[in-house]
């Protein structure tokens, strides 16, 4: 038995490791996907003011902290037993729009399209995103810098801290738009639209003109036949703030469509004694363990299953953008695990239309942002898309409002039991005997995981730091204007 | 072995240093488990104080002060007494008893009630046991 | 353009148990990015790089000019790469609020292993568990042994392990804090002693907050902060809201008031306060505006939750560390 440990497993947010197990032949045996990581938030949040909670679970990522915040939000306006004010669920819907702009663009660039643009079995030292900068042209880099920039400073305008969030307060927010700054973000929303269809047309360019790539994520080792998860609003269309969870199963046909307080109806979580990560799966379906089809409660909660799970985007580019690819893909639903980072992008043109609509409407500089508190507290469930899953956030609390207990089931999580699938159906579709196990298959093994965008956002870079590179920056004659060299 | 506990106590100059003082003069016998700190005032007293006190392994913290518009800067004791009550509940949160803090008011001329005072709250720490703060550090580090 | 002959600094950015958010903070340097690039080379940053455990073992003691270390010590993977990241730097930074003081997960020292996983694998009402199965170190599978890391019973900061060189507040650190740190680093500007704070003031968010004070700071009650209309510009102690700027450590830009938000005090204490929760519960008592015993006792009782809003970000780090169960 040969054993290929990856520890830790990088280019993402969070800790994790991978073992592989080959037999004497050459084989995979099998693969165990570990998260070493806990740190109990269920359990400290006991005894914290559920106001307070917002602001606490942030910290439970700060790369979508915004998702977190939102979650607990409405979560904390359900122990309150309100609904915020018109213009205060559009001030939210805003911020979490800029937060998935800023999320989607910095994960394409920096994960997806290095594989894609610059190839899946490429050198390390290019296949990041310098490499991408070099195939594409550096202004792009630049302008993908300054979009997210934009989408952090609008994050920042409504939410007070860029990072961790602190715009919530029962049935509201705390703080409005001005007139002046509402015609600011209107620009830059109508800036988001480009870049976001600027990103399809690079996607269309690179990776769909390409059979290989195409081959690739509809051929390749990475699909699962799983069902299907997201958030719904009542006219069953994608909406990431708001609406009822719908899950579809391998045909897309409906297996249920729940309000948020509902959940423990249809969902479950299974542990494993070796790793400290729980594994959502369909109550009603029953755990099956690691495999997939009809009779196995796993499920995914991701771009592409928030897509299938729905009947449409709710905004006219994002929805010929959604046509198009279940078109070119073979109708829906599609089960190519590779085909998120497509679904992403769809997502990011439909959170800038959505961002634009939004700050387009009268309402958002309303002064009517925090909705009166008349009940006792009490309880309270609070769901949302965060960009990699459908969130849920519930609390209980006494009659002062202090948590007396809290369960959450985070995004990520919700994909456990996929991400362990795919990572070992591509390490079996790629570790074989005669094959020569190097750093580069085992990063494509890495690349199953990668699709579920496991909570990263990075800005624009992986850097190398230990491989020779030279990039120039040329003008658009290609006249050489600066040149950085790395020579070790 | 039998329990000793360990107190520290807060004697403001003015009035309960100056009573504790007074018992001592009159050779009055009391509970040795005492050990004082001479301060102006027990407006002087902050949480910082009794904290420490606990982590380096006291059982119980004993804080005495003037009577109500007795001190000697009119409003020291006050404080005290406010600062007395929110870590009385500060204490509760981290699961040392209440018990263990104590705060009376003691004048220059109440000889005797110290003596009484250092004798009762001896046995009650005596009947609580020994306080786990300083061991529980212990072992983290 | 790069500078050949000065040799870069060799930098590296690890988490323990963290958010990432701190990552993100060193990430949000825009367009001063190339500037750390001509700078500074990346050895170690998992976010970012695919370098490995291994690769880090592999490297001379010392090799690394800079760490930034961010995230608190929760298990032993946390405390095996503090001690192993020690070594191979010059210069360990304990980057953010938890290496700092422990941070959020800091909290967690209000129960214990036992309470977390209880509640994690058992209580939680969308966990099915009926064997009662918890992670464990060691497991063995078919094809050999599984290990994950050990979860300790108490969250620990980066200073309660290691030697620690600075401490760079906050959660996350303002950007620009950190920018003028690696600066001062890269030009070889004379730096504070080790174990200083930098990239913080030494003054108070209160200095810095552009809310209105009066000479008038008495309190009849203490109100959450949805209790109260809050009127955008009057200090919210003054309000009645309980605001940890006092307390704390400037250099953030007050993020969160200019969020309509209190300050719950993320930066940490000033210096000579090195528990800044029983310095702020200090000053809160003191304002409350009242003599008599049961008056006092009833404005205390709208304080709700003390430890977890004067020990926010600091718990581990406070005199008593911990609750005593």
């Amino acid at each position: 038995m040969k054993r290929y440990t990856i520890d830790p497993i990088t280019r993402l947010e969070g800790h994790g490791k991978i073992e592989i197990f080959c037999n004497d032949d050459g084989d995979v045996e099998n693969v165990y996907f570990q998260v070493p990581e806990l740190r109990g938030f269920e359990k400290f949040l006991e005894g914290r003011a559920v106001e307070e909670a917002s602001q606490i679970v942030t910290k439970i990522c700060g790369v979508c902290p915004g998702c977190h915040h939102m979650a607990s939000g409405k979560a904390t306006d359900a122990v309150f037993g309100v609904r915020p004010t018109s213009a205060a669920a559009k001030l939210r819907e805003l911020f979490f729009m800029a937060h998935f702009v800023h999320s989607h663009i910095a994960h394409f660039y920096a994960l997806a399209a290095p594989d894609f643009v610059v190839g899946p079995t490429a050198s390390p030292a290019e296949r990041n995103v310098l490499g991408v900068i070099g195939k594409v042209g550096v202004e792009i880099g630049t302008e993908v810098l300054k979009q997210r920039r934009i989408a952090q400073e609008i994050q920042a305008l409504l939410g007070g801290h860029q990072t961790h969030v602190v715009m919530n307060t029962p049935g509201g927010v705390r703080k409005g738009l001005t007139e002046d700054e509402r015609k600011t973000v209107e620009e830059q929303a109508k800036g988001f639209v480009e870049f976001s269809k600027f990103s399809l047309k690079i996607f269309s360019d690179v990776v769909l003109a390409n059979e290989t790539y195409v081959d690739i994520i509809l051929n390749g080792p990475y699909s699962l036949n799983i069902y299907s998860m997201g958030l719904v609003d009542e006219n069953n269309k994608v909406n990431f703030y708001d609406g009822k969870v719908r899950v579809v199963d391998q045909e897309g046909v409906e297996h249920c469509k729940y309000a948020p307080e509902e959940y423990t109806q249809w969902v479950a979580e299974h542990v494993e004694p070796y790793s400290y990560l729980k594994y959502p799966y369909l109550k009603q379906v029953g755990w099956k363990g690691f495999v997939d089809g009809k009779d196995s409660g796993v499920y995914h909660a991701t771009p592409l299953s928030r897509l299938n799970a729905s009947d449409g985007m709710a905004t006219p580019l994002a929805q010929a953008e959604f046509e198009k690819m279940y078109e070119t893909l073979g109708g829906k639903p599609v089960h190519a695990t590779l085909a998120m980072h497509w679904a992403r992008l769809v997502e990011l043109l439909y959170s800038a239309e959505r961002a634009l609509e939004l700050i387009q409407d009268p309402e958002i500089t309303s002064d009517d942002i925090q909705a009166e508190l008349p009940n006792v507290p009490n309880e309270g469930v609070g769901i949302v898309e965060a960009q990699r899953g459908t969130l849920t956030h519930h609390y209980w609390t006494d009659e002062k409002g202090i948590i007396q207990k809290a369960n959450i089931i985070v995004g990520t999580t919700n994909n456990n039991a996929p991400i362990s699938m795919s990572l070992k159906k591509a390490a079996q579709g790629l570790i074989k005997k005669g094959v020569d196990v190097s750093e580069g298959i085992l990063n494509m093994v890495e690349m199953a995981f990668r699709a579920y965008d496991p909570c990263f956002s990075c800005a624009t870079h992986s850097l190398p730091g230990h491989m020779p590179l030279i990039v120039n920056f040329c003008d658009k004659d290609g006249n050489v204007l600066r040149t950085y060299k790395r020579d070790k | 072995m039998d329990f000793e506990p360990k107190i520290v106590s807060f004697l403001c100059n003015w009035c309960s240093y100056t009573g504790a003082d007074l018992a001592g003069t009159s050779r009055m016998k009391y509970a040795p488990n005492i050990r004082v700190i001479r301060i102006m005032c027990s407006g002087r007293v902050e949480p910082t104080f009794v904290l420490k006190a606990f982590r380096e392994g006291a059982d119980g913290v004993l804080i005495c002060g003037c009577h109500p518009g007795d001190c000697h800067y009119h409003e020291g004791n006050y404080k005290c007494l406010r600062r007395y009550h929110l870590l009385q509940k500060y204490l509760k949160q981290m699961g040392i008893q209440g018990e263990r803090l104590k705060l009376e008011w003691v004048s220059a001329s109440e000889g005797k009630q110290f003596a009484d005072l250092a004798d009762s709250f001896t046995e009650t720490i005596r009947g609580l046991g020994p306080c786990k703060v300083k061991e529980n550090v212990e072992t983290l580090a | 353009m790069a500078n050949e002959e000065k040799p870069k600094l060799k930098l590296a950015v690890y988490w323990a148990a963290s958010c990432g958010g701190c990552c993100v903070s060193v990430l949000d340097v825009h367009e001063k990015l190339f500037d750390v690039v001509a700078a500074a080379d990346l050895v170690f940053w998992p976010i970012a790089l695919d370098v490995k455990y291994k690769d880090v073992e592999a490297m001379p003691d010392g090799h690394i000019d800079v760490t930034l270390f961010n995230g608190a010590v929760r298990n032993s993977e946390n405390e095996y790469m503090a001690k192993l990241l020690r070594k191979k730097s010059k210069v360990l930074v304990a980057y953010g609020s938890c290496a700092h003081m422990g941070g959020i997960p800091g909290l967690a020292n209000f129960t214990t292993k036992e309470g977390i996983f209880n509640r994690a694998y058992i209580e939680s009402e969308s966990t099915d568990n009926p064997e009662g199965i918890f992670p464990q170190t060691e497991y063995e599978v078919p094809e050999g042994t599984l290990e994950i890391p050990e979860f300790y019973n108490d969250v620990r900061s980066l200073g309660q392990v290691v030697d620690v060189d600075y401490y760079l507040p906050g959660c996350p650190p303002q950007t620009e804090r950190l920018v003028e740190v690696f600066m001062a680093i890269v030009t070889g500007a004379e730096l504070p002693p080790p174990g200083s704070v930098v990239g913080a003031n030494d003054k108070t968010q209160c200095d810095e907050c552009e809310r209105e004070k009066s000479e008038n700071k008495t309190i009849k009650k203490f109100y959450r902060p949805w209790q109260i209309k809050d009127d955008g510009k009057t200090c919210f102690l003054e309000q009645g809201v309980i605001c940890m700027g006092p307390a704390t450590r400037g250099g953030c830009g007050v993020r969160c008031i200019v969020g309509n938000a209190p300050c719950r005090g993320c930066y940490g204490p000033p210096p000579d306060a090195p528990d800044p929760g029983s310095k702020m519960m200090s000053a809160i008592a003191t304002m409350i505006d009242a003599n008599e015993d049961n008056e006092i006792q009833e404005i205390i009782e709208t304080i709700d939750d003390p430890a977890g809003t004067f020990y926010r970000f600091s718990l581990p780090a406070s005199i008593l560390r911990r609750t005593i169960s």
